[in-house]
């Protein structure tokens, strides 16, 4: 077996979770059911990975079974890594029947024409999930298997969930073998990006539970009883807090927000002063980046209100962020006084 | 009584007794709690600022987590003439004794400490502060 396939498959080993191990060598099926009850799964994380290649070796592993491991493992802990969501176009009629195996060959041949040192490995999941991993080379050199680029491809959708890796090169030539093996005509970002592929998903998808018009009406006084906290505090201000619960509430919906970290604005409009003094002779647009951070923003946002930190509502260019399926913004002037235009070139 | 911003809603003006002290909270991790409390300030009658009013400063303990500026808030004490005080909510032993000093302030506010008035407890407290 190569030093190389061997080396990796220990450092996929050392990156789970001791006590995720067995369950995943057993996913991956590459090791046999007697091979695995020879590994003491209770010892140190080093001496297992090590047991690991040693059982490899004797299967004589090699690159590809080793990538399915590096799969399995990304599709576990999908978080660790940062996600952007792609929507492809076409402008045909509709949908032509999804071949599985033809958009395999389409994809592997278009990138092994441009690149001849490339690995390729697909995987399939339910709910029509394809995962693609790539390592990238170069003509010169063999594939780095520690800089690997992966796709999520649902076949009956138009969206693809891409978590490039530093090699920001061959994101142009990804995007081509997609839209070719698919048979669409173009693809383009959505300016969407977080470490939750499931919050991507819920968001592109539609599955959070989304704001309706619904008429909520007041409950009546006699059934408004709920036991008070202490019935010597008076609130005063019970009809504010409803009308922020209920403002909340049609804006953000019942259920849990999908989950995301940024929200980023970037600001290319004119400084307004009204003074006589000009800060800018130049009439440029003044620069600014406004950043949001937050381990789950759409959370923190819908509780601002209800904590007393922000009036309710919020702006829009804060709520909007689901509907839109974008986090990341340009705004530029418009002509009327509502600053914002959320287009981006 | 509490409520989360001035005036109070009038519907309710009959059941409200006579208020003897103010008590305004600003959480120092919020410009916003600051910017409601300048607002609800414009609605408080004038005689309250002879010693009835005091501003309580909230979130004192995570000193990384300042949003207020304290002259901001030394500022407002001074321009309304009321005593600033600080406590951190999230500690037992501190919202106790901060409790029990703003009872202490409401005894002599409502007129139950013979001898002490809320004004001239009122500038007490501004002239300690002020050394």
């Amino acid at each position: 077996m190569d030093e190389t396939v061997a080396e990796y498959i220990r450092r996929t080993v050392l990156k789970i979770p001791r006590d995720e191990i067995k369950t995943m060598l057993q996913k991956w099926g590459f090791l046999s059911e007697t091979q695995l009850q020879t590994i003491n799964f209770q010892q140190m994380k080093e001496s297992i990975s090590q047991d690991v290649v040693q059982l490899c070796e004797e299967n004589s592993a090699d690159i590809k079974q080793a990538a399915v491991l590096d799969i399995i493992y990304n599709h576990i802990y999908p978080n660790k890594r940062v996600w952007s969501v792609y929507q492809m176009k076409k402008t045909g009629e509709e949908m032509e029947f999804f071949d599985l195996t033809d958009f395999k060959k389409k994809f592997k041949r278009l990138l092994r024409s441009a690149l001849k040192n490339v690995t390729i490995n697909f995987r399939e999941y339910e709910d029509n999930a394809i995962w693609i991993r790539i390592a990238w080379g170069t003509p010169y050199t063999k594939p780095n298997q520690y800089k690997t680029s992966y796709v999520v491809y649902h076949s009956q959708t138009p969206y693809v969930f891409i978590s490039a890796s530093v090699l920001k090169s061959n994101l142009p030539l990804l995007c081509q073998a997609l839209v070719v093996a698919s048979t669409y005509q173009d693809i383009r970002e959505m300016e969407l990006r977080s470490h939750s592929l499931n919050s991507l998903k819920d968001i592109v998808f539609k599955r959070y539970s989304q704001n309706f018009q619904t008429y909520y009406p007041r409950p009546l006084q006699e059934r408004n009883v709920a036991p008070e906290s202490d019935v010597r505090i008076i609130q005063e201000s019970r009809n504010e807090k409803e009308r922020i619960q209920s403002v909340n509430r049609e804006v953000f919906g019942d259920g849990p927000q999908p989950q995301l970290e940024f929200a980023q604005y970037k600001l290319e409009t004119m400084f307004k002063s009204d003074h006589k003094m000009d800060i800018l002779d130049k009439k440029e647009p003044f620069r600014c980046l406004v950043k949001f951070s937050s381990p789950h923003l759409l959370e923190s946002l819908k509780s601002l209100a209800p904590a007393g930190m922000a009036d309710a509502p919020l702006s829009p260019l804060l709520t909007c962020i689901p509907q839109k399926a974008r986090n990341y913004f340009k705004i530029r002037d418009k002509k009327s006084f509502f600053p914002g235009s959320f287009v981006s070139p | 009584h509490l409520a989360t911003s001035l005036p109070l809603p009038s519907e309710r003006d009959h059941l409200r007794p006579r208020i003897d002290l103010i008590a305004f909270m600003i959480d120092i991790k919020s410009k916003y709690s600051l910017k409601n409390v300048e607002a609800s300030l414009a609605y408080v009658d004038a005689t309250f600022f002879l010693g009835k009013v005091c501003f309580l400063v909230t979130g004192v303990g995570r000193a990384n987590s300042c949003s207020v500026e304290m002259n901001a808030i030394w500022k407002l004490g001074e321009v309304y003439c009321s005593p600033v005080l600080f406590c951190e909510l999230e500690l037992e032993g501190i919202r106790v004794a901060t409790a029990q000093r703003l009872l202490r302030m409401l005894q002599i506010c409502a007129g139950h400490v013979p001898g002490v008035s809320a004004l001239s407890f009122g500038s007490l407290m501004r002239s300690f502060a002020d050394h």
